[in-house]
């Protein structure tokens, strides 16, 4: 078993793994844990049980968990475990703890003590183990008790020491910043540090501190600089070279703090100019980490101030990666192009067939990052085409949590960029219909109130147009099946207003309708409420202008049952309408006003109509009023109940205080907060019915005329609209869709002169655009199309047109121009000298400390491990080209190429072609491939045979 | 950008090993791990290495019949900063060069006979969600001296 030394563990271990190995099923597989956890639970209570045997008991355990069962009995052996002398018992001790505990859980207290002590030790060791269980152990309660220890490590003398403590105080800062904040200098002094492992790791936490306040680490931005300046120069030890990069992980972290640094500040990003030319130019767009610290430097480049230079580098890149065969490059090039549309919108243009392949894509994560792009660009120009898009695969998806936000993009693009209401109230049914139960409930009262205002200002005529559109589609839709139960309440509302409103339908058709809706969701409260409170208001407005209501005998079994109802809000409600129903028409129209939705309601907050009979009845002995706060929960609740009893049989009351109204979500509906004593009214729970409370002051004064007082009254401040302007109409969008239906991608290269005759020209001359499918085009066309209203933004490419042009063709004149134009930069940035304690050093002397160390360990190790150490930097030769060779982009390679067993491999292979690969991987490890016999030798004397079960157990990970 | 987990499971959704990075109970990681997998045998060759899942961005890649998981957040509270996938992807391949440098040719079976080796290759590289350590060496030297103590 290669450099472990054999297989040091017990039959009862290796049969263990064995069987679960072979299991073919997941109920195979629960039935040998439970075997196991039997065994576990014998065996671990035995006394003496010696300290090897039960590390093995541990990680039997952690199987136990890992499969997911319980292994809780086992919980204390692991902090047991954690006391032992031997370093590998007790690092497997803290690992089970770790694996088994969250840092709340009651055993944690018993292992503070001992990470205590093992932070003493003289074994550094034993003190990067304790170290270890502290970051993910050690919790806000306990971090005082580990602190101290923590922040001497910091000057230890290992850097392995020293790169664990920082992290500790980096858990402490993630746990409880405040506990943390006087020693935040730490992290910059280990910045400094002469180990480039401690400065790696020391990134971590400054990234999170850089995030919350960016501008207490604007002068490190010339030390990050000079860092990464280091790295790409490849001054750091050759052991952090991945794929022929010089540390790319660290250069990835790096530029990510660049990229928070220099957003926004054009002297912090002037600063880095240079070195994101440089990294640009030494990228390796062959391999997957090249492309990488591509992506990250875009990332960069389109956050900071922007340079044009390094822009234009970025779109290059950005365009490779869209062009590519990979969907994961692709998938980066869509990211990065939603980035740079951010600095120059017509950055997309240029792209727009790649873009709309990949939102045709199968891939849904594909498709996803390209509808992010697309919400990312709409504008009123595109909206339709876009949330048409979004809508069609909202319908198609079954995960609900992306559903629910693409629903919300869907109506946020809608209210922000409608071209018109028709459109609008079209998008939001179809939003509604189809993610119904996961959309807002504001958004539904948001469109009630849209319905209601319409666009306010002078057009009345548009707005009844709008709302009796808005109930032409209801009725239309209230034929359809499982209608979501938001939706239906829209619809009822808007039924009740306005259903009758332009004479097209009668009212008892309305009414016959809404007792439908009620009849079809008869478990709805919530619906029934709507259509009972509909149908009372077409009453009204029936009576109000002298027609005789005749009840439809369905309406009349609802109000009989709903007056029968359960719910006290469903009773009130049925029985205000069969009182409505009695008055004659005047009052009916002051209960009831026409069309009263929007108008508000003043509300009297210090209910000063009620003083006078608040002074009669102090007058006649009662107590004076105690506020709320002032008066205990029993006291409270007896006053309460006495009002409500009568109702209480069969409901449970909120006893706690109804919350005040939340001023945001609906602006220009202030609810009424009823003064619960003196009214009869059931106070509606704001939540259940928030648009409809607005009219219960209307209702009472059928029976309670006091309550007119109220007073009704307009109050339109404050009424947000974030709607789009109405200006957007739609035949304009018409045309100029219509016009890009040729332009396309010409547009981009010509801006000003979009006379059909040169967009000919330019359509011919690209090939490639001819091949394209006219669908695409049109649908490029409509998403990338510019509307008249850019056409100011268009002058920008212009400019470029001559470099924009031969894209593919005069690349390396292009880059001539940024290498050209380099020089001079760097002269102009002053290029202070890195601060010593940053520098790392010349190669040399910086390899030697850092090695140095290492060159100890490996005589620790011994002759065999010693040449695998040094494998990489001296002989690079052999493994690394190797692992190259085989690590390309396509997995297949990767997948079945097993050189252990080439004639299992063989028979088990997913992939045609690998038998080649398979027998190149073979011969290329000839060592290794020794290595794999021998342990297949070893598994058989074990006992594990590669079965036609578990054929996968012995092909080999990398091939 | 922090990373949430990684799993090693195989294609017949066995788990072979689990780290987490934030506290889920046993059902919930239960239930993670068989929604997470089931998506991911679903997806072909071809398709992208990235998946979303409830509140994280999967990031995996196949080695023979085991798949490398790891879940990075998926929350844009900062989106100037957002997840390098591509990087999580080398950096997986990182963790199985790694494993293959110490095991010579990992295979499925090293990983579970010597998971708590796996573990603490993890432990080096992986702290508080983020990745700290990408240097083999240091990655290997601790657990090499361990080996020999004991």
């Amino acid at each position: 078993m290669g450099s472990q030394g054999g297989w040091g563990q017990s039959k009862e271990f290796l049969d263990l793994v064995k069987s679960i190995g072979e299991a073919r099923s997941k109920a195979e597989e629960d039935r040998i844990i439970l075997r196991e956890i039997d065994t576990l639970k014998r065996r671990i209570a035995e006394p003496d049980v010696p300290r090897r045997k039960m590390k093995e008991y541990l990680i039997r355990l952690v199987y136990v968990e890992m499969l997911g069962h319980d292994a809780s009995f086992g919980y204390i052996h692991a902090v047991k475990m954690t006391h032992d002398d031997s370093l590998l018992l007790k690092r497997t001790g803290y690992l089970a703890v770790t694996l088994f505990l969250n840092e709340d859980h009651d055993l944690i207290i018993l292992i503070v003590n001992t990470i205590q002590k093992d932070l003493r030790s003289d074994n550094y060791l034993i003190v990067c183990a304790a170290l270890t269980a502290v970051c993910k152990l050690i919790n806000e309660e306990t971090i005082p008790a580990v602190l101290p220890q923590v922040v001497e490590l910091l000057g230890h003398s290992k850097e392995a020491v020293r790169k664990k403590a920082v992290l500790a105080l980096h858990r402490f800062y993630q746990r409880a910043p405040n506990s943390v904040s006087h020693l935040i200098s730490n992290f910059r002094k280990r910045l400094c540090d002469n180990d480039p492992g401690v400065m790696g790791a020391t990134l971590c936490p400054l990234f999170d501190l850089i995030k919350e306040d960016i501008n207490s680490y604007k002068d490190l931005v010339v030390s990050f600089v000079s860092i990464l300046k280091q790295v790409a120069e490849r001054r750091l030890p050759k052991t952090y070279d991945y794929h022929q990069m010089p540390a790319p992980f660290i250069q990835i972290k790096l530029l990510k703090i660049l990229a928070l640094l220099g957003s926004g500040d054009k002297q912090a990003s002037g600063h880095m100019y240079t070195i994101l030319g440089d990294i640009f130019r030494k990228s390796e767009p062959s391999s997957n980490i090249g492309n990488a610290v591509l992506y990250e430097c875009i990332c960069c480049v389109s956050s900071i101030f922007p340079n044009p230079k390094l822009l234009e580098a970025a779109v290059e890149a950005t365009s490779r990666f869209l062009k590519s065969d990979s969907h994961n490059l692709k998938y980066m090039g869509i990211d990065a192009l939603g980035r740079l549309i951010k600095i120059n919108p017509d950055i997309a243009e240029e792209h727009q067939l790649a873009v709309i392949d990949c939102l045709e894509d199968p891939d849904d994560t594909l498709k996803r990052k390209t509808f992010e792009l697309l919400y990312k660009m709409t504008k009123s120009s595109n909206v339709e085409v876009i949330v048409d898009r979004m809508i069609d695969y909202m319908r198609s998806i079954n995960d609900n949590h992306y559903k629910t936000e693409i629903a919300s993009r869907c109506v946020e693009l809608a209210e922000q960029f409608a071209p018109s209401n028709q459109w609008f109230i079209q998008t939001m049914n179809k939003v509604f219909e189809h993610a119904g139960d996961l959309v807002n409930v504001r958004v539904a009262h948001n469109l009630m109130r849209l319905i209601a205002e319409g666009f306010g200002e002078d057009d009345e005529g548009a707005d009844s147009q709008l709302r009796s559109s808005a109930v032409d589609s209801y009725l239309c839709i209230l034929g359809e099946p499982k209608l979501p139960s938001v939706f239906l309440q829209v619809i009822c509302w808007v039924l009740g207003e306005y259903g009758t409103t332009d004479g097209k339908y009668s009212a008892s058709y309305i009414i016959g309708k809404l007792c439908d809706v009620a009849e079809a969701h008869s478990t709805d409260d919530t619906v029934k409420a709507y259509t009972i409170s509909a149908i009372m208001k077409i009453c009204a407005f029936e009576i109000a202008v002298g027609r005789k209501v005749e009840l439809l005998p369905e309406c009349q079994s609802l109000i009989d049952e709903l007056s029968a109802s359960h719910s006290t809000d469903l009773q009130q409600r049925a029985y205000e309408l069969q009182a409505l129903l009695g008055l004659d028409s005047q009052a009916v129209e002051s209960v009831m006003p026409s069309d009263a939705s929007c108008e508000d309601i003043e509300i009297d907050k210090n209910l000063s109509f009620l003083d006078s009979f608040v002074n009669q009845s102090m007058e006649k002995g009662a107590r004076p009023y105690i506020p709320e706060n002032e008066r205990s929960g029993m006291f409270n609740i007896g006053n309460f109940r006495s009002q409500y009893q009568h109702e209480a049989s069969s409901h449970s009351l909120r006893f706690e205080a109804y919350e005040l109204p939340k001023p945001s979500p609906p602006p220009t509906i202030p609810q009424v907060v009823l003064p619960l004593p003196t009214t009869d009214l059931v106070p509606v729970p704001e939540q259940t019915y928030p648009r409809e409370t607005h009219h219960a002051p209307n209702l009472p004064s059928a029976t309670d005329a006091s309550s007119v007082d109220f007073g009704v009254k307009l109050r339109l401040e404050g009424v947000q609209r974030k709607w789009g302007r109405p200006t957007y109409s739609s035949p304009s969008a018409s045309s100029s869709s219509s016009t890009q239906k040729t332009a396309n991608g010409a547009t981009h290269l010509d801006g000003r002169t979009v006379s059909s005759q040169t967009r000919d020209n330019f359509y011919d001359s690209r090939k490639q655009q001819a091949e394209v499918s006219a669908e695409k085009q049109k649908l490029a066309a409509s998403l990338f199309g510019a509307s008249t209203a850019k056409s100011e933004k268009r002058q920008l490419p212009t400019h470029k047109t001559p470099k924009g042009v031969p894209t593919t063709a005069e690349k390396p004149a292009v880059k001539g121009a940024i290498s050209s134009s380099e020089p001079p930069k760097e002269k102009t940035v002053p290029s202070s000298p890195p601060p010593d304690l940053l520098d790392l050093g010349e190669p040399t002397p910086a390899s030697t400390p850092s090695i140095d160390p290492f060159k100890q360990l490996e005589g620790l190790l011994g002759p065999t491990s010693a040449p695998s150490a040094i494998d990489h930097s001296s002989a690079a030769g052999p493994k690394t080209p190797d692992l190259m060779a085989l690590y390309t982009d396509t997995p297949p390679a990767a997948v079945s190429s097993g050189s252990l067993n080439p004639e299992l491999a063989d028979i088990y292979t997913v992939n045609k072609n690998s038998h080649g690969t398979t027998n190149v991987a073979a011969m290329n490890k000839g060592q290794n491939r020794q290595d794999s016999l021998q342990k297949d030798a070893t598994a058989r004397q074990v006992g594990v045979t590669p079965t036609e079960n578990n054929p996968s157990l012995f092909r080999d990970l990398l091939g | 950008m922090a990373i949430r987990f990684i799993l090693l499971v195989n294609k017949q959704g066995q788990t072979r090993l689990a780290q987490y990075y934030e506290y889920l109970t046993l059902e919930e990681r239960r239930a993670l791990e068989g929604e997470i997998v089931r998506k991911c045998l679903a997806r072909t060759e071809q398709q992208c290495s990235f998946v979303e899942h409830r509140n994280y961005k999967i990031v995996y890649r196949r080695y023979a019949s085991l798949f490398f998981l790891v879940g990075v957040d998926n929350d844009e509270v900062c989106p100037s900063v957002l997840l390098n996938e591509l990087a999580i992807l080398e950096f997986i391949h990182l963790v199985v060069e790694t494993m293959d440098r110490h095991f010579r040719n990992v295979c499925e079976l090293d990983i579970m006979f010597h998971l708590e080796t796996a573990h603490f290759m993890l432990e080096e590289m992986v702290m508080n969600g983020c990745i700290v350590e990408t240097s083999k060496t240091n990655i290997l030297t601790p657990i090499q001296l361990m080996d020999k103590a004991s």
